[in-house]
């Protein structure tokens, strides 16, 4: 009995090999008996009659890829078929080339993979390199139903692949794209497979097929794998399990699948909102961290000088620019060292910053001490000239800062779910910038000096020390900070003359929030304005939240104007 | 009363102000019709609408330097009572379009493009001037009153004030900037047909709206100036000047400023409204925070603490941007912000610092 089901079973996957159908034998027979005889027949056609086989197969494979080249687009579209359910890895560069359309043929129908610039081109099956300039070729042209079955058919062929970033890749893409005729492939992969994480996936595509199948035991088990790993991408194929008709009789029969279903729903959605809650708590860190990266700076000037700086966001957008400035010279004249420019731009975005700030402090602002509403309008003509100097300089339009290789991309936390690279640099760009600053005013001289003008200057200058050197360096510290900030937000998005202008408005909420002239305050204020808004980000959008977290800061200045963290004492106003 | 009035002002001062009002109210609508249009002294159209957008934006310095330089409250926020006086004018014509919108619906036409099916509650009375006029008069003056209230009971002052004003207008910005919110999102209202029946288009309606809008720009004057002399005026100036001693002489100084506060967002609400028809749209961008900066500087430029000079500032940094937009629009914003930084550090009293500092010098040659 044993021998002649197998005999079957391997007949049919030879079929499948060819003619991909959906087989229904063996619906009833239990599901691992049925795997072993799939790969034992696999085996089967592998090695006992591998002699004659290898070399009819061989002969359709060359026969198949060379129809890749064909100016029909179905015959192109069945090769394709063909060479995915083949399951050959040889076939995946000329597929590779085929959607990036770097495939072609030569007048004596050779078929080459061209380079990038396409004066090169590699013969597919001796490996000459020819020299296409020369020749006449044409490329195969594809449409939009061809490219569907070539993705199918690339993310079959990359499954067989001993790289397991590219296996995954592949096991996502099924999983958007599965049909039928994929359970074969998934399963003797999913056998083989030692990685958890694609093993998750494999299991959830086959879940999704299975489901659609008629085996209530299969179907049950496919629910009970959704429950366990599915994210909420599935809860519109659970949900079809729930809809009644218009009679409103549940469209399922069988009650015992709805009940699991109804099952999975629940957890799925407990899960999907624990994921939801760590997801949203990191973008509310990244939000808080660039929050408090605009806001240190300013934390600085006006916590502990008082100096209400509205160019304070043009600090930010100058250091933006400086990281621009070395990106592009590193372009020019160091291409092979690009991806380190970004180290050499944090001292220079610091220093061009710090600068600027020290010119405009030393020519406009030390003139204004004590009048903060005047400092304040002043500062904004500032603002005003250093944007228009920007845009006049490099264009109104936005320019592009690249992100180094190692902080492209990202790492995915739960499906769905990446938390990009850049994101967790600067959250740890920020952490370390706070811990300078603390050790150099708690620490160092400059430092006891920084807090000792700032509080009580003429006491200060009685002892000594020169105040206007101290405003200074305060002033030019707290300028560099900000192009740090400019550095870190040049990552994250784009460069324009209004970047700073974004980010004033919340700088300002962060420390008046946070408490004048406490760097704990500003830390605090960073975060917590950057979480709630989050946080209320999926019940109102981000506007709206944007506007309730500004109505909350309001109000809570109402109850404690002097921030959260006030200063202790009972000092009288001015 | 008559007398308190006159005395206001000397015989001079009045002689200007009469004289200025005259000018606008009489003069140049009578050069404007009888002057015809070859001799040089005609007054072209296309003057009303631009002299009128000057003068609503010297009621919007006026009520500033209330605020500001009497009282010594900095607020960057007056942009929003100013938009709130605009869009209730500018709903109340976006109603009496009635069907002539490009859809040719009852509805506003932003509301057909959104594919609402009904006017939403609070647009309910914009159907009618009546209701539209008191909305214009109460809404500023009741938001500034409540925010006020709260800002100034928790003792929020100088800078902090004006950081929450730029927050509250920043918010503003963004809610008026939705579609959702219901005023037309990012391109807020505009394409108005008529006002009370009157056409928008016609010559004799925008020189009429602008010499409703001088008379009352003339009438605050003399308001702000009521005020400013009067004891209430000097309590205010002392808060600007030393609060606490104030508070310590048994004043309750929340209700001063909160007094001069309201008034002021009432008369900026008014400006609002009094702008919108003329130049014809208002949206969210009205309530951007360089904007309610932008107001302060005239109000710095032209003098502060003085009510003629506020109304100076105004007209001619605004006459200055018409020029720059025009001639050099890539130095206008150079030219605003070395003036940002000039009048601050060598004109703390402004333009009309310098007139008082010759016509004092001319006193002290006499004597």
């Amino acid at each position: 009995m044993g021998g002649i089901s197998l005999l079957i079973e391997s007949i049919c996957l030879m079929a499948e090999i060819t003619f991909p159908y959906k087989s229904d034998f063996f619906t009833d027979s239990d599901k691992s008996i049925q795997l072993v005889f799939r790969i034992l027949g696999t085996f089967i056609i592998l090695f006992i009659f591998i002699a004659p086989i290898s070399i009819v197969e061989a002969n359709i494979f060359e026969v198949t890829i060379q129809e890749l080249g064909s100016k029909s687009r179905s015959t192109i579209k069945i090769a394709v078929k063909k060479l995915g359910d083949h399951g050959d890895p040889a076939a995946l560069p000329a597929l590779l080339a085929l959607k990036n359309k770097r495939l072609a043929i030569t007048e004596n129908e050779r078929l080459v993979i061209l380079n990038e610039s396409e004066s090169k081109g590699r013969d597919f099956f001796t490996g000459d390199i020819l020299n296409v300039e020369s020749l006449v070729i044409t490329k195969p042209m594809i449409n939009n139903s061809v490219r569907r079955v070539l993705s199918t058919a690339i993310a079959k062929l990359k499954l067989t692949s001993d790289d397991p970033v590219l296996r995954l890749e592949a096991a996502k893409d099924l999983l958007r794209r599965s049909s039928s005729s994929i359970i074969p492939l998934v399963e003797i992969s999913l056998i083989k497979e030692k990685n958890d994480n694609i093993k998750e996936v494999l299991l959830l595509v086959l879940a999704k097929e299975y489901l659609q199948g008629d085996d209530k035991k299969k179907r049950i088990e496919s629910i009970n794998t959704i429950k366990n790993f599915g994210s909420k991408e599935f809860f519109s194929v659970l949900e079809e399990l729930l809809i009644k008709n218009d009679e409103g009789e549940f469209l399922e029969k069988d009650s015992e699948i709805r009940r699991n279903a109804a099952e999975a729903i629940k957890s799925v959605k407990k899960r999907q909102v624990f994921i939801d809650q760590v997801a949203n708590l990191f973008y509310g860190l990244s939000l808080g961290s660039i929050l408090l990266l605009a806001a240190l700076g300013l934390a600085i000037t006006f916590g502990l000088m008082g100096v209400i700086n509205m160019a304070h966001g043009e600090m930010i957008m100058i250091g933006a620019y400086a990281t621009f400035v070395v990106q592009n010279i590193f372009i020019k004249y160091l291409p092979s060292l690009f991806d380190w420019y970004l180290i050499v731009a944090i001292p220079v975005s610091f220093l061009a910053s710090a600068i600027v700030g020290i010119v405009l402090e030393r020519s406009v602002i030390r003139h204004l001490y004590g009048r903060p509403l005047e400092t304040l309008l002043a500062t904004w003509g500032i603002s005003l000239v250093l944007i228009q100097s920007v845009r006049l300089i490099f264009g109104a339009q936005n320019v592009a800062v690249e992100n180094p290789f190692y902080l492209s991309g990202g790492i995915e936390v739960f499906s769905g779910v990446i938390f990009p690279y850049s994101r967790i640099a600067i959250i740890i760009f920020v952490i370390f910038i706070v811990i300078l600053i603390w050790m150099l005013l708690q620490k160092t001289p400059l430092g006891l000096q920084v807090r000792a003008v700032t509080q009580n200057r003429e006491m200060a200058a009685c002892m000594g020390i020169s105040t206007h050197k101290v405003d200074m360096w305060t002033f030019g510290l707290g300028s560099g900070v900000a192009g740090l900030g400019g550095l870190a937000l040049s990552q994250i998005g784009n460069v324009g003359p209004e970047l700073g202008r974004m980010y004033i408005v919340d700088s300002f909420m962060v420390v008046v929030l946070g408490g004048v002239g406490k760097i704990a305050g500003t830390v605090a204020g960073a975060f917590s304005i950057g979480i709630v808004n989050k946080i209320l980000e999926p019940f109102s959008g981000a506007v709206l939240g944007k506007i309730i977290v500004l109505v909350l800061i309001i109000a809570l200045i109402q109850k404690r104007p002097q921030g959260l963290f006030a200063p202790k004492g009972r000092n009288t106003e001015d | 009363m008559i007398k308190e009035l006159i005395s206001l002002h000397s015989l001079r001062g009045w002689l200007y102000s009469f004289g200025l009002l005259a000018l606008a109210v009489i003069l140049l609508p009578v050069l404007n019709i009888f002057i015809s249009e070859e001799s040089f002294l005609h007054v072209p159209n296309y003057v009303f609408p631009l002299l009128g957008k000057y003068l609503c934006y010297a009621l919007v310095a006026l009520a500033i330097d209330l605020i500001w330089g009497y009282t010594g409250i900095l607020s960057l926020g007056h942009g929003v009572f100013f938009s709130m006086g605009g869009y209730a004018m500018g709903m109340y014509l976006m109603r009496s379009i009635g069907k002539e919108g490009m859809y040719k619906s009852e509805l506003p036409d932003f509301m057909v493009f959104l594919d609402w099916k009904e006017l939403p509650w609070y647009w309910y009375g914009s159907d009618y001037f009546s209701f539209s006029l008191l909305v214009i008069l109460l809404l500023p003056g009741l938001f500034a009153f409540v925010f006020g209230y709260y800002a100034f009971r928790s003792r929020i002052k100088g800078v902090y004030f004006a950081i929450i004003t730029q927050a509250m207008t920043y918010a503003l910005m963004l809610l008026f900037f939705r579609n959702d919110t219901g005023f037309g999102g990012n391109n807020g209202l505009t394409d108005f047909k008529r006002i009370l029946g009157y056409s928008l288009q016609e010559p004799s309606t925008k020189m009429s709206l602008f010499i409703i809008t001088a008379i009352v720009l003339f009438l605050s004057y003399i308001l702000s100036r009521y005020i400013v002399k009067s004891k209430l005026g000097r309590v205010l100036t002392a808060i600007r000047d030393v609060e606490s001693r104030v508070m310590f002489s048994g004043y309750n100084t929340l209700h001063y400023k909160l007094f001069i506060w309201t008034l002021s967002a009432f008369l900026c609400g008014i400006a609002g409204a009094l702008y919108v028809p003329q130049v014809g749209i208002i949206n969210p961008s009205e309530m951007q925070p360089s904007n309610s900066i932008e107001m302060a500087i005239w109000v710095a430029v032209g003098g502060r603490g003085t009510l003629g000079g506020a109304i100076l500032g105004a007209g001619l940094i605004n006459i200055a941007k018409s020029w720059f937009t025009v001639a050099a629009p890539d130095y206008w914003l150079y030219f605003l912000g070395i003036l940002f930084i000039s009048v601050t550090l060598f004109l703390p009293k402004g333009l009309i610092g310098i007139f008082d500092h010759f016509s004092s010098h001319k006193k002290n040659r006499k004597l």
